[in-house]
């Protein structure tokens, strides 16, 4: 899915998941959904339960719900697979009302949405709370080769440029008419997406040259380093903590 | 298009993301040998940008649906398998953090599937294809759309193996396999339409920007009238 221009990436506010340094939100959010995943499939309700502690952690940034709503769209395809699961999996099977479905199948549908409904929802919690500046900020702290970081960092920057880019080349192909009804329309779009190539990269070397007669060597200087207090560490590890309590409480008892 | 968490067991996503963070690895080596320097990082992180952007544009398909391009194969031909492949890591990078597409411990079987099986063999089609092709410049949007032909099933096939070690629910294999594979096919011809469309106008413009075209591009000659006035 293509993601839609314009997303309100960043939300302002002054909670506590906005004040957390990005990497220790970065490691967080990684060991939490790890541990969410690797709960067994049958423990609905501890998946249920991390789900609402998933629900909760986004709660607590105070961002308003036409925000969240949209960006938690993206989940859409996939819960449309869950829900075909039970039909298509194979074992012994079961009644669920009228039909008969596949036992398994459903079990493993029903921890599909929960464990992919808790992954968007808490990385939906970072997005909002998370500037994309510090996120290439935190990708450099944690050791990522600079090669990424750097690709990165030109890339939040550029996202909007070219998004833009991309709204005028639509404004001025609507405005001389054009309308994308069908596969007639795809050279003209096709067309478009190559102009956009070749304007991107003829971009990317106006702003290499500038970059390179302003003193650069190929090393981006790191400034204002992020720092952690072990208390900030203890808050943003807190929910993977309690996940990795559920998961192996879950197999201890099964 | 993009694995959420949950799909595959935690082992498999750890597995995944392993093999992936070693792939780039190497791409970072032969994109600093073969392709661009750390200097030239602004011209990755634009075409990283381009690869985001590009799936942004809707190509109706019919009956109010529309699909958008995976611009795997297209970036590999355009900059090189090891820079697509490291541009590919970004975008997915970005898209699994800020826009919550594709789950964050998914992002290696996200890399996996389309920034590695992807970019190298719609790579690879192209070159094999620019091999029997004839030596002319419309050869190679016809190339490329052959690695993109290629290259989404591929992928698709790829994701089903690692279904089979680590899905979430059992599913009869062959099956799976084959919707996959018919339905990636599908989308394979289109991908294959719009990276010829694509090419195609590119190497009209600036042929010199095209990776796969380098040593095709007739040699520029400097002409000096001989007599002047």
């Amino acid at each position: 899915m293509g993601s839609a221009p314009g997303a309100h990436l960043h939300v302002e506010g002054d909670t506590v998941l906005h004040r957390l340094p990005a990497h220790t939100k970065l490691v967080g959010l990684m060991a939490f959904v790890l541990a969410v995943v690797s709960v067994p499939s049958e423990a609905h309700v501890a998946l249920g339960a991390l789900l609402a502690l998933g629900v909760a952690v986004l709660l607590s940034t105070r961002v308003a719900a036409r925000h969240l709503l949209p960006r938690l769209a993206v989940e859409t395809p996939f819960a449309v697979f869950a829900l075909v699961l039970p039909f298509v999996a194979v074992g012994p099977t079961t009644a669920l009302g009228p039909v008969t479905v596949s036992q398994t199948g459903l079990t493993a549908a029903v921890a599909l949405l929960l464990k992919g409904t808790t992954g968007v929802v808490t990385a939906v919690a970072f997005a909002v709370t998370t500037r994309p500046r510090d996120l290439v900020r935190a990708l450099q702290h944690l050791r990522v080769p600079d090669p990424l970081v750097l690709i990165a960092s030109f890339m939040v920057r550029y996202l909007d440029v070219v998004a833009d880019q991309l709204r005028r080349m639509k404004v001025a192909r609507a405005s001389r008419g054009f309308s994308a009804r069908s596969v007639r329309a795809w050279p003209v779009l096709a067309a478009g997406t190559g102009a956009l190539f070749i304007r991107s990269y003829e971009r990317g070397e106006r702003v290499h040259l500038a970059m390179v007669s302003r003193g650069w060597t190929g090393a981006m200087p790191m400034t204002s380093p992020l720092s952690a207090t072990p208390g900030q560490w203890a808050t943003a590890l807190a929910p993977a903590l309690v996940a990795v309590v559920v998961s192996v409480g879950v197999r201890m008892a099964g | 298009m993009h694995v959420p968490d949950g799909f595959l067991d935690a082992p498999t996503s750890v597995a995944t993301g392993v093999v992936a963070a070693g792939v780039v690895g190497a791409s970072l080596v032969r994109a600093a040998r073969h392709e661009l320097d750390e200097r030239t990082a602004p011209l990755a992180g634009l075409v990283a940008v381009f690869v985001f952007a590009a799936q942004m544009v809707n190509f109706p398909v019919g009956a109010g649906t529309s699909g958008h391009l995976l611009g795997a194969a297209l970036a590999a031909v355009l900059v090189g398998p090891a820079t697509a492949t490291l541009c590919l890591t970004v975008v997915l990078a970005v898209q699994a953090f800020l826009f919550a597409d594709g789950g964050v411990t998914a992002l290696g079987t996200n890399v996996l599937l389309m920034g590695v099986v992807g970019v190298w063999v719609g790579y690879g089609v192209a070159r094999g294809a620019l091999a029997l092709l004839p030596r002319k410049l419309s050869s190679i949007p016809v190339a490329a759309a052959a690695g993109a032909l290629v290259s989404v099933p591929v992928a698709a096939l790829s994701f089903t193996g690692l279904y089979a070690l680590g899905g979430a629910a059992p599913i009869p294999l062959g099956a799976l396999a084959g919707t996959m594979v018919g339905w990636h096919l599908l989308i394979g011809v289109g991908e294959a339409v719009i990276t010829f469309l694509a090419v195609t106008s590119i190497v009209a413009a600036r042929p010199d920007l095209v990776h796969v075209a380098r040593g095709r591009l007739p040699a520029l000659e400097l002409r000096i009238p001989e007599v002047v006035a």
